[in-house]
């Protein structure tokens, strides 16, 4: 795959991420698409440049963005989960049970929430890193069983019983204008690119997702390590419940079915390898604006939602084979040059 | 026809209302999911209406699949927009109340037509048929099939089917009343809501009533299979099926003489009649119980205490433009 002669062993000196690495990378273009995006979608629409639409749209994308931060430490390290959005709807579910039988508050259902989230990622840990199951195979399995678990309780029912202190964290804003799961998604995308690109557990990663055998011999306790981002991913899907459920006020067990993939759709915008060891946080919070200002200016054209799927297609297939056209041409640039030196 | 009384009168109306608004009302129409042919009828009415009214734009859009979050992301874009009133089938009404409520708080006018969005979430809803509505124009297929007297049986789906049991009950009602004394009811069979067992139940009508006329099937899936049957026993033209269907799936019938007529909701008339309702909401800032709304060609709706209100009569379908609807749904 690799045309460069000179190709740099990546294994990455700390810290993963740099003002220079940004420069020569995935930002660099998704920075380009994010400008393109705001152009078109001005010309296109009058609607788009009002601060006001531009923030209501982030609740619409931030749950996806969400479970984007965690799935992209997964798939760093060699692994794949595509059960996010199963656990989704598990959690939201379990959630609307202990609001409709016991009648909890907004506390006590979030953590609720969360912990389900939690559990059912171990889940997926436990078969992948301790029984030592291929990541696909198990997070297949669990998205039909977590999903099929909520189906068998609800059936074709839904709960719309929240109180409306749980409800308010997906319908409040910040300043009467930030969506409260857009802010989180922020503040947390600050944690995990420090986590990531400033410690050693973020080295870790990379060392686990370039060469696990290496990464082992080193000392990195991998299995702990994967089930360890298993569980978070978990966590996050289980958080993206409740920023979902509240949106929503109700929960149905077909409730983001689907997500999967916009979460994975994301993550590969953002510039991390799907074979592992490659890819930075910022790459997937420039891709997650990207998408999710992209939709917001395809539906105030009142675009056909069949033909918004066509554009995040093309997006993701564009923005993967500029870098790769561009490393070409600079290569044979410099073949073309070399012979006058 | 009322038509063409009508509609002088709807233009005259319009053309005030117009001059007062001045600009252009925007008004959006939220289906379940692109791609069916039902909704696109609905708002080819849509359009219908708009035109009769005058300096009406309609937004047509809708998820590539069926789900509620699909829809608020529309109807999302459809607020930051500042439409003037968004009209919605939806695909969950409890999920849709927040985004809704929000619309509303930004002074867009919310309803919904042929699916509901709970009464927190809308202005109004309008339900495609009444039950009386429903019943009424199929006993009146009936004497229009076979004349004022004679057998009838029903073919319906399950004994605890809420809407065919409704639509049943309403019958019995009318056959006890003078316009239909002359029909006499001899069984309700059930097919279960499946075709094969909707077949077998019509050939035994058939066998135990020699002198049976006409079979009632209020059930898109009973009606197909009665018709199927009474063909098979070489009894097109002694006996004659009706109720509720699909054109695409009754043209062949309809052709064949063992269905003349059938109904089923006008989804034409449903998107204009909503267009319509959706432009009155604009024009009187909202809508009380008790309120009637014009309509155009529909006529009038009244809402009742719950704010909802329907199509009178589901639309009647025959030779003469059965295979007209049969390429819409």
């Amino acid at each position: 795959m690799s045309v460069s002669h000179e190709a740099p062993a990546d294994l990455p000196a700390p810290p993963t991420l740099s003002v220079g690495k940004i420069l020569r990378s995935r930002e660099l273009v998704l920075i380009g698409l994010l400008a393109m995006v705001f152009i078109g979608g001005n010309a296109s629409s009058p609607w788009f440049l009002d601060i006001y639409n531009l923030l209501d749209s982030t609740a619409i994308f931030s749950e996806i963005a969400l479970m984007a931060l965690g799935t992209a430490l997964v798939i760093i390290t060699r692994d794949i989960d595509i059960s996010m959005a199963s656990i989704l709807a598990l959690s939201s579910l379990v959630m609307g049970l202990a609001s409709q039988h016991l009648g909890l508050g907004a506390v006590p259902l979030v953590l609720i929430g969360l912990a389900t989230g939690a559990l059912c990622g171990a889940v997926n840990g436990t078969l992948v890193a301790r029984l030592g199951m291929p990541a696909i195979v198990v997070t297949i399995g669990t998205m039909s069983l977590f999903r099929g678990i909520a189906a068998g309780i609800l059936g074709d029912g839904k709960i719309a019983e929240f109180p409306t202190a749980f409800t308010a964290i997906g319908q409040s804003y910040l300043f009467g204008m930030i969506p409260l799961s857009f802010v989180v998604f922020i503040l947390l995308s600050v944690v995990f690119v420090v986590l990531t690109h400033f410690t050693v557990l973020g080295r870790n990663l990379f060392a686990l997702g370039n060469n696990p055998e290496g990464a082992r011999y080193s000392g990195v306790r991998t299995n702990r390590l994967r089930f360890l981002l298993f569980t978070l991913n978990g966590l996050m899907a289980g958080l993206a419940a409740v920023f979902l459920t509240a949106r929503l006020g109700s929960t149905r067990p077909d409730i983001a079915m689907g997500l999967e993939m916009e979460v994975i759709t994301m993550v590969v915008l953002g510039g991390v390898s799907i074979s592992g060891g490659k890819g930075t946080i910022t790459g997937v919070v420039l891709a997650a604006l990207v998408i999710g200002f992209l939709r917001l200016a395809v539906t105030l054209n009142n675009v056909p939602g069949n033909i918004l799927i066509v554009f995040t297609g093309l997006l993701l297939i564009g923005s993967v084979a500029l870098p790769i056209i561009g490393e070409k041409y600079a290569y044979l640039f410099k073949l073309m040059r070399r012979p006058r030196n | 026809m009322k038509l063409k009384t009508l509609l002088p009168l709807a233009l005259a109306g319009a053309m005030v209302a117009g001059a007062a608004a001045a600009d252009d009302v925007r008004i959006a129409m939220v289906p379940k999911s692109l791609g069916n042919a039902f909704f696109e009828a609905a708002r080819d009415g849509g359009m219908e209406a708009a035109k009769e009214i005058g300096g009406v734009e309609i937004i047509f859009n809708a998820p590539a699949v069926v789900t509620a979050e699909g829809q608020i992301e529309v109807i999302n874009a459809l607020i930051a927009q500042r439409v003037d009133a968004i009209v919605v089938s939806s695909n969950d009404p409890d999920a849709l109340v927040p985004i809704s409520k929000k619309a509303m708080q930004r002074g867009i006018k919310v309803m919904s037509f042929d699916s509901a969005i709970a009464p927190d979430g809308r202005m109004l809803h309008l339900h495609p048929a009444t039950a009386p509505g429903a019943a009424k124009s199929m006993l009146e297929m009936t004497v229009d099939a076979i004349g004022p007297e004679g057998e009838i049986a029903i073919v319906s789906e399950t004994p605890q089917s809420t809407n065919q049991n409704e639509w049943i009950a309403e019958m019995e009602k009318l056959l006890a009343t003078e316009e239909f004394s002359g029909l006499k009811l001899v069984q309700t069979a059930y097919g279960m809501g499946q075709s094969d067992k909707s077949y077998r139940e019509t050939i035994a009508l058939l066998r135990r009533y020699p002198d049976l006329k006409a079979i009632i099937a209020p059930s898109t899936v009973a009606i197909s299979a009665a018709a199927k049957a009474v063909e098979d026993q070489g009894m097109v033209g002694k006996v004659y099926v009706t109720g509720l269907g699909l054109p695409s799936e009754l043209a062949g019938y309809v052709h064949n003489g063992s269905v003349k007529s059938f109904a089923i909701w006008n989804p034409i008339d449903l998107g204009y009649a909503a267009t319509y309702l959706a432009y009155d909401l604009i024009q009187n800032d909202g809508a009380k119980a008790g309120d009637t709304l014009d309509a155009g060609r529909m006529g009038s709706f009244t809402l009742d205490d719950k704010l909802e209100t329907s199509l009178p009569q589901p639309f009647i379908y025959d030779a003469t433009n059965v295979d007209e609807f049969a390429e819409i749904f």
